[in-house]
């Protein structure tokens, strides 16, 4: 039982992770219809400017909570450059051409994003000490003692603070109306003077700063980062997007708690090794079973 | 051009410095490095500077002569000018391709180096014409192709190295297996839209390396599989020193013993292997099966229509698409002698589909350009062996934003209505 807890307490962390990840395949899918194959290495590219900035700050000696803010916020904005750019490069141009060109599109950039970060910051594993150490501990007196660290809190409260922005973002003010009127129809939504194009690229934005803060929450979570990390949590995040149903953002949130718990109770009850094939595996099930998600509309085809 | 403009293409140039500015700032600017305990940053401003001045002069530059729009209109119309020739001269390219094919081994010119490039280009070709019969005629996008090269790969590897058959009794059985992997994987997922089925496909991909790793007591995991025998010439072994009772090559055919022999063989044994595979394709074009993948690929309802199964249709293209992917991966064993999963991962997959897709989707010849572009130019680059993988996937990008149907792009249905060309 104690046990049991303790994975159900490290797979919501992880499926925080997830989910904010998967928010900006969703986001994104659900206003131009392509899978941004490269989001993942966005989200890795956010934990290495987060890396980068807890280096720098470390060095200051300004309180934790101060740097954990700053960093935060820097690396939003400079990931949120990368999303941006690669709309502009490389999605884009290809707007109204066959359904399978953005695609290959975007693999290209994922392949060009991990081999430059491969380049600019070398191949080798970078570690980093933690920072926020300590834990609450409960059942003292059994024989399994369940950890909460004061690192998975924090994960799960500013997950739950930048759920809370966003969904009031999307529901309640014109930006978020305009999103979604472009995911209904894009030209309708032109005609009535809705900027496009500009709702696309924030739409990017959005998608990119929030993968980056699951990108510093990786850092910290785990301590080691490279340049291939944005491969696995980008093809969670995704299988996480389509088991909450494609398009649909609080499925999104759900899908990636439930990869998370599946992924950690997989990896405590069967098999570490096979962890991975799990996530797959959920991944082709759901597909075949419920195309559309546990929360997302059924897709009609039109001829 | 007005003052004004000269102006605003200023002001966009400077800005796309700045966004330059933050891309490259971080990343480039302050690389992480790791001395005794801990990480510390080395500065590299002067690269960082160097790269936001290029955006900002090529922007200018881009600004300027609205470069872009002539770039365009000069590369596509070398490219469709390319592309009707080849189609025009389609007989005759392919004449002389193969001819110079066959005697490449011969040319003055060619040493082992030159042979291995075109060994492996050759594979890479047959990787591509087989999965052009998932992508390009059935228009089903598999990103985990590789899982059927792998799967051929280690059956072969596997029975050869158990059971000691030779080479020409195990190349269709693992051929036979990855077929048999390929309806396996596709029966459940065929009835996927394109994008959702190339994620599956991805995953896939993915599960069997995976399992080829930590599956210790069959595959040998990390460490892979050794002493794979090395095709023999219909029984007869290329060996320095035969073993009693048997000839070698070399003593056969009464010829001094060189280790390029083998490497020939090998060099004629995957050509052919690629032609059959070609052949077949452009067999199966023409028969009923063949059409309703060309159809399925234009138009899934109008097939549902028109009484055409659907899944089983992909199904075949699927499986048959697998035995080629299998057939190059018993080639690539026993070539390689030795296979471990670091040959099968992903990007082994991203390649061969790039080199579909930038060849123009179902264009046989586009298959075969973009082999030799892609392999050729990585190889000639192998020195920038960092920067190889950045100029790949930004050829990729590049080439679906200014020729979104690849450089040959072939789509033209093979029957027409009262046969009118036009």
């Amino acid at each position: 039982m104690e046990y049991f807890i303790q994975q159900l307490v490290n797979g919501i962390t992880l499926g925080s992770i997830y989910g904010l990840i998967a928010i900006g395949y969703t986001m994104v899918y659900g206003i131009i219809g392509m899978i941004n194959f490269a989001h993942g290495d966005i989200f890795m590219i956010g934990a290495f400017v987060a890396l980068i900035s807890f280096i720098i700050f470390g060095l200051t000696g300004v309180a934790l909570p101060i740097i954990l803010l700053l960093v935060l916020l820097i690396a939003m904005l400079f990931t949120a450059c990368y999303g941006w750019t690669v709309e502009k490069l490389a999605y884009k141009p290809l707007r109204g051409s066959f359904r399978l060109a953005p695609l290959i599109s975007a693999l290209g950039m994922s392949i060009v994003l991990q081999n430059y970060v491969q380049v600019a910051q070398g191949a080798r594993v970078k570690p980093m000490q933690p920072l926020i150490t300590g834990g609450l501990e409960f059942f003292k007196n059994s024989e399994f003692v369940v950890t909460v660290s004061y690192l998975q809190i924090f994960i799960v409260i500013l997950t739950i603070i930048l759920m809370g922005i966003f969904t009031y973002l999307i529901t309640k003010t014109d930006l978020g109306r305009a999103q979604r009127a472009c995911e209904q129809d894009r030209t309708m939504t032109a005609l009535l003077g809705i900027n496009v194009d500009r709702t696309i690229s924030i739409t990017f934005i959005i998608g990119s700063s929030l993968a980056s803060v699951a990108g510093m929450m990786f850092v910290l979570y785990y301590g080691v980062i490279d340049f291939y990390i944005g491969f696995l949590a980008g093809i969670k995040a995704f299988t996480a997007a389509v088991l909450g149903g494609i398009g649909s953002l609080p499925g999104a949130m759900l899908g990636g708690l439930l990869i998370g718990l599946i992924e950690t109770f997989w990896a405590g009850y069967v098999s570490l090794e096979y962890k991975d094939v799990a996530a797959f595996s959920v991944l082709i099930v759901v597909l075949i079973f419920f195309p559309t998600g546990f929360l997302g509309k059924p897709d009609i085809e039109k001829v | 051009m007005e003052k004004r403009d000269i102006i605003q293409s200023f002001k966009d140039s400077l800005f796309t410095g700045l966004i330059a500015l933050a891309l490259f700032g971080p990343i480039v600017g302050l690389r992480t490095a790791s001395k005794g305990e801990g990480l510390f940053i080395t500065p590299q401003w002067g690269i960082v500077f160097l790269l936001v001045g290029l955006c900002i002069f090529g922007r200018f530059l881009i600004n300027l002569n609205s470069a872009r729009k002539t770039e365009l209109t000069f590369f596509s119309k070398f490219t469709s000018k390319f592309s009707a020739i080849t189609e025009d001269k389609a007989k005759h390219f392919a004449i002389t391709a193969i001819l110079f094919a066959v005697v490449f081994p011969f040319l003055p010119f060619t040493d082992r180096y030159f042979m291995d490039v075109a060994i492996m280009i050759l594979t890479y070709i047959m990787l591509g014409w087989g999965l052009n019969i998932v992508v390009g005629l059935a228009g089903l996008l598999d990103l985990g192709y590789v899982a059927f090269y792998a799967v051929g790969a280690y059956s072969y590897a596997l029975i050869a190295t158990t059971f000691g058959w030779s080479f020409w009794i195990c190349l269709p059985l693992a051929g036979v297996f990855a077929a048999f992997f390929g309806i396996l994987l596709g029966f459940p997922v065929l009835r996927l839209r394109g994008d959702y089925l190339a994620i599956v496909t991805l995953g896939f991909g993915e599960i069997i390396r995976i399992i080829l790793i930590n599956w210790y007591e069959v595959t040998n995991g990390p460490d892979g599989i050794t002493g794979i025998p090395r095709p023999s010439f219909f029984g007869i072994p290329f060996k320095r020193s035969p073993d009693e009772g048997e000839t070698s090559f070399h003593i056969f055919f009464g010829l001094e013993y060189s280790t390029m022999h083998r490497i020939i063989f090998l060099y004629y044994l995957i050509l052919v292997l690629a032609l059959i595979t070609n052949y077949f394709t452009l067999k199966i074009r023409k028969l009923p099966v063949g059409r309703a993948w060309e159809a399925l690929r234009e138009d899934e309802i109008a097939c549902k229509s028109l009484g055409v199964n659907p899944t089983n249709t992909k199904l075949t293209a699927f499986a048959i698409g697998a035995m080629f992917g299998g057939f190059a991966g018993s080639f690539f064993a026993t070539r390689q002698a030795f296979i471990s999963p670091e040959s099968f991962t992903f990007i082994e997959s991203a390649i061969i589909v790039a080199i579909v897709v930038l060849g123009g989707m179902g264009s046989q010849t586009g298959v075969v350009l973009a082999s030799i572009f892609l392999i050729g130019i990585t190889e000639m680059f192998r020195d920038l062996e960092q920067y190889r993988m950045i100029a790949f996937g930004g050829a990729m990008v590049l080439i679906m934003v200014f020729k979104p149907k690849g450089i040959l792009a072939n789509r033209k249905p093979t029957i027409l209505m009262h046969g009118d060309k036009k």
